[in-house]
C-alpha cells in the first residue's frame, strides 16, 4: 500500500510490526496523501462510517431488549420506549439514524455524480458503493418490519410480493421468503436475523471500498490526476481528519434535531398500530429514502415491467462508468453536463415527491415523465454528451489555478496542450 | 515423450479433475439444500391448511372476512343484482377472462382470497368503479365477481379450494 518504508520507532513496535504490520497500516492511513482542494462534499465518507458504527452500536443494544416474535415484537418495542433505561433514546437514534445514513449516502452519491468520481480508474470503488447502497436498502427495509406495526407488515407484504412478478417461479420464491403463505412469524424471525447480519457485510464492503480508494487516491473537485506525494496533496492526518471532524459535528447537530425534537416526523403514524393481516392501511408508502424507486415501480402499469424498471433504476448506476463517455471527470469543466446534472437532481426529487402521493391523475403522469427522463439521462444524454460536449480547459495541476500567472505555466497552457489533456 | 503419450496423460488427469469437481458439486449441493429448504413453510404452517366457517347468519349482500393460512378470505353472499351484474359482463372485455359461473359455482356465494394480485394488499369491499372491491394501495378495481377491471393488478382475485360441508358450513382448503 504505502510507497515508502515505515519503521516503528520503539523496539517493541518494530518486533510487533515485523510479525503483523498493523503499524504500517496505521502509518499509511495517517500519511495517506490527499488532494488539498477537497471541499466539504468530500466529508461524507467519514460521516457515513460514523452512521454505520452508530447503527451497529444502537442496534446491538436494542437487540438485547427486542423480541422477534409476531405476538411480542410490537409490545417489546413499546417496552423499549417506555420501560428500558434510555430505550426511547436508543430507538430514536437507531430509527432516525437510518434516515441520516441515507441522507448522507445520497449526498455522497450525488457528489460522485457531479465530480465524476465513478470514472476510470475508480470504477471498482463505485461498484462496491452501489453494492453497499443495495445492502443498506435491504437492511433498512427489514429493520422497518421489526416493530411489527401496520406499515411494517404491509410494507413487507408489498415488497416481498415484488418477487411474485417473476415468471413461473415467482410464487414459490415468495412462499420461500415468507416461510408460509403470508407474511407471518417465520418472516419476522428471518428478517431479524438478516437485519442483524447485513451491517457486518456492509462493514466488510466498506473496508474494500476504502482499500480500493487508497489505490488510485481520492478524486478531487478539479477531477484531474495528481502525482502523489506532490505539492497538490496534504497528509490525511491532521488536515482531512480535522475537516471531517468539523463536518461530522455539523451533521450531528442535524441528527440531534431530529432525535430530540422531531423523532417521528420521518416515520408513519400507522406504524404505531399493531400489524393486522385483515386490514390494509389506506395509504401505503415506504420510507422517504425509497420513494423515488417506489414512484418508478408505480409509474409502469404492468406488474413485472414495474419491478424490472425499479430494479434497473438502481442497477443502471453500476454501468455508469461506461455509460458516461466523457474523459473529463469534474462537472466544473463540463458546462452542458452541469445543467443536465441539476435536471437529474430535480428529476429524482420530483420522483420522490410523487412517490409519496397517490398513483393517479396528474401525479401518475408526472411520475411517468420523470421515470422516462431518469432512464434517458443515463442511456441517452450521458453517452451523447461524451462526444458532443465542448469542455472547458483543464488546469495542469490543482495548484495552478491558484498560482496562475506564473510565466512557465502560461506558456504550457497553449490550446494544443489543452486538447491533449482532454483527450 | 511422444505426443500420443502426452495426450493420454492429460486425459487421465482431466477425468480425475472432472470426477472430483462433480463429486464436490454434488456434496456442496447436498449440504446447501437443507440450508435453503429450511426457509420453506414448515410442518406446523402446513398443518393449518383448512378452516371451516359457519355462514348460517349471513344475509344477502353481507360479506365476511376470515383468516386462512394467514391470509384473508372474502365470503360474500351476493344479491341478485350483484349476480346479474357479474354475469352480464362480456368475457372478452376482461383483462383476465373468467366466467362468473366458473368463479362462483353456487351463484349466491362468492368465496375468494381477499388479496390484491398486484402486491398483496387487502382490497376494500363494496368499493370501486365496479361496485365490487377496490385496492387502496395502488388503485386496482375489481367487479362483483372479484375480477380485475381496472388498475395494475394482473389477474382476478384467486378462488381457493373450498366446499359446502352442509348448507351452513363452508370448508376452505
Amino acid at each position: 500500500m504505502s510507497n515508502h518504508e515505515y519503521t516503528p520507532s520503539s523496539k517493541f513496535g518494530k518486533w510487533f510490526n515485523d510479525r503483523l504490520p498493523l503499524l504500517t497500516l496505521a502509518n499509511h492511513l495517517t500519511d495517506y496523501p490527499t488532494p488539498k482542494n477537497l471541499n466539504y462534499w468530500w466529508t461524507f465518507g467519514g460521516i457515513l462510517t460514523f452512521c454505520l458504527i452508530t447503527q451497529i452500536v444502537t442496534g446491538l443494544v436494542l437487540a438485547m431488549h427486542y423480541i422477534a416474535h409476531a405476538d411480542m415484537a410490537f409490545s417489546s418495542v413499546e417496552h423499549i420506549m417506555r420501560d428500558v433505561n434510555y430505550g426511547w433514546l436508543l430507538r430514536y437514534v437507531h430509527a432516525n439514524g437510518a434516515s441520516m445514513f441515507f441522507l448522507a449516502v445520497y449526498i455522497h452519491i450525488f457528489r460522485s455524480l457531479f465530480y465524476g468520481s465513478y470514472k476510470s480508474p475508480r470504477e471498482i470503488i463505485w461498484i462496491l458503493g452501489i453494492i453497499i447502497y443495495l445492502l443498506m436498502m435491504a437492511a433498512a427495509f427489514m429493520g422497518y418490519v421489526l416493530p411489527w406495526g401496520q406499515m411494517s407488515f404491509w410494507g413487507a407484504t408489498v415488497i416481498t410480493n415484488l418477487f411474485s412478478a417473476i415468471p413461473l417461479v415467482g410464487e414459490s420464491i415468495t412462499t420461500w421468503l415468507w416461510g408460509g403463505y403470508s407474511v407471518d412469524n417465520p418472516t419476522l424471525t428471518r428478517f431479524f436475523t438478516l437485519h442483524y447480519l447485513i451491517p457486518f457485510l456492509i462493514l466488510g464492503l466498506v473496508v474494500l471500498h476504502i482499500w480500493a480508494l487508497h489505490v488510485p487516491g481520492n478524486n478531487n473537485p478539479v477531477g484531474i490526476d495528481i502525482k502523489k506525494p506532490s505539492k497538490d496533496t496534504v497528509p490525511f492526518h491532521p488536515y482531512i481528519v480535522i475537516k471531517d471532524a468539523f463536518a461530522l459535528l455539523m451533521f450531528c447537530i442535524v441528527f440531534a434535531l431530529f432525535v430530540f425534537y422531531q423523532p417521528n416526523i420521518l416515520g408513519h403514524a400507522d406504524n404505531y398500530i399493531e400489524a393486522d393481516p385483515l386490514v390494509t392501511p389506506a395509504h401505503i408508502v415506504p420510507e422517504w429514502y425509497l420513494l423515488p424507486f417506489y414512484a418508478i415501480l408505480r409509474s409502469v402499469p404492468d406488474k413485472l415491467m414495474g419491478v424490472v424498471a425499479m430494479l434497473s433504476a438502481i442497477l443502471i448506476l453500476a454501468a455508469l462508468p461506461w455509460l458516461d463517455t466523457s474523459k473529463v471527470r469534474s462537472a466544473v469543466f463540463r458546462p452542458l453536463f452541469r445543467q443536465f446534472y441539476w435536471i437529474l437532481v430535480a428529476d429524482v426529487l420530483i420522483l420522490g415527491y410523487v412517490g409519496a402521493m397517490p398513483a393517479e391523475g396528474l401525479y401518475l403522469l408526472i411520475a411517468r415523465v420523470a421515470t422516462a427522463y431518469y432512464f434517458a439521462h443515463f442511456l441517452i444524454i450521458l453517452p451523447v454528451l461524451g462526444w458532443k460536449e465542448k469542455t472547458t480547459p483543464l488546469p495542469l495541476s490543482i495548484t495552478e489555478p491558484v498560482l496562475g500567472g506564473s510565466p512557465n505555466l502560461a506558456a504550457a497552457r497553449s490550446d494544443e496542450k489543452i486538447e491533449k489533456t482532454i483527450k | 515423450m511422444s505426443d500420443q503419450k502426452d495426450e493420454k496423460k492429460t486425459n487421465r488427469r482431466d477425468f480425475l479433475f472432472t470426477a472430483t469437481a462433480a463429486a464436490g458439486a454434488v456434496g456442496v449441493g447436498a449440504a446447501v439444500w437443507p440450508l435453503v429448504d429450511q426457509m420453506n413453510p414448515d410442518a406446523s404452517v402446513k398443518a393449518l391448511a383448512s378452516t371451516e366457517v359457519d355462514v348460517s347468519s349471513m344475509q344477502p349482500g353481507q360479506s365476511l372476512t376470515v383468516l386462512w393460512r394467514g391470509k384473508p378470505v372474502f365470503i360474500k353472499r351476493r344479491t341478485d343484482d350483484e349476480i346479474k351484474k357479474a354475469r352480464a359482463v362480456d368475457i372478452n372485455d376482461l383483462k383476465h377472462p373468467e366466467k362468473d359461473e366458473d368463479r362462483a359455482k353456487n351463484p349466491e356465494w362468492l368465496v375468494m382470497l381477499g388479496i390484491c394480485t398486484h402486491l398483496g394488499c387487502v382490497p376494500l369491499t363494496d368499493k370501486g368503479d365496479y361496485d365490487g372491491w377496490f385496492c387502496p394501495c395502488h388503485g386496482s378495481h375489481y367487479d362483483t365477481s372479484g375480477r380485475i377491471r381496472k388498475g395494475p393488478a394482473p389477474t382476478n382475485m384467486e378462488i381457493p379450494k373450498y366446499e359446502f360441508v352442509n348448507t351452513n358450513t363452508i370448508k376452505i382448503g
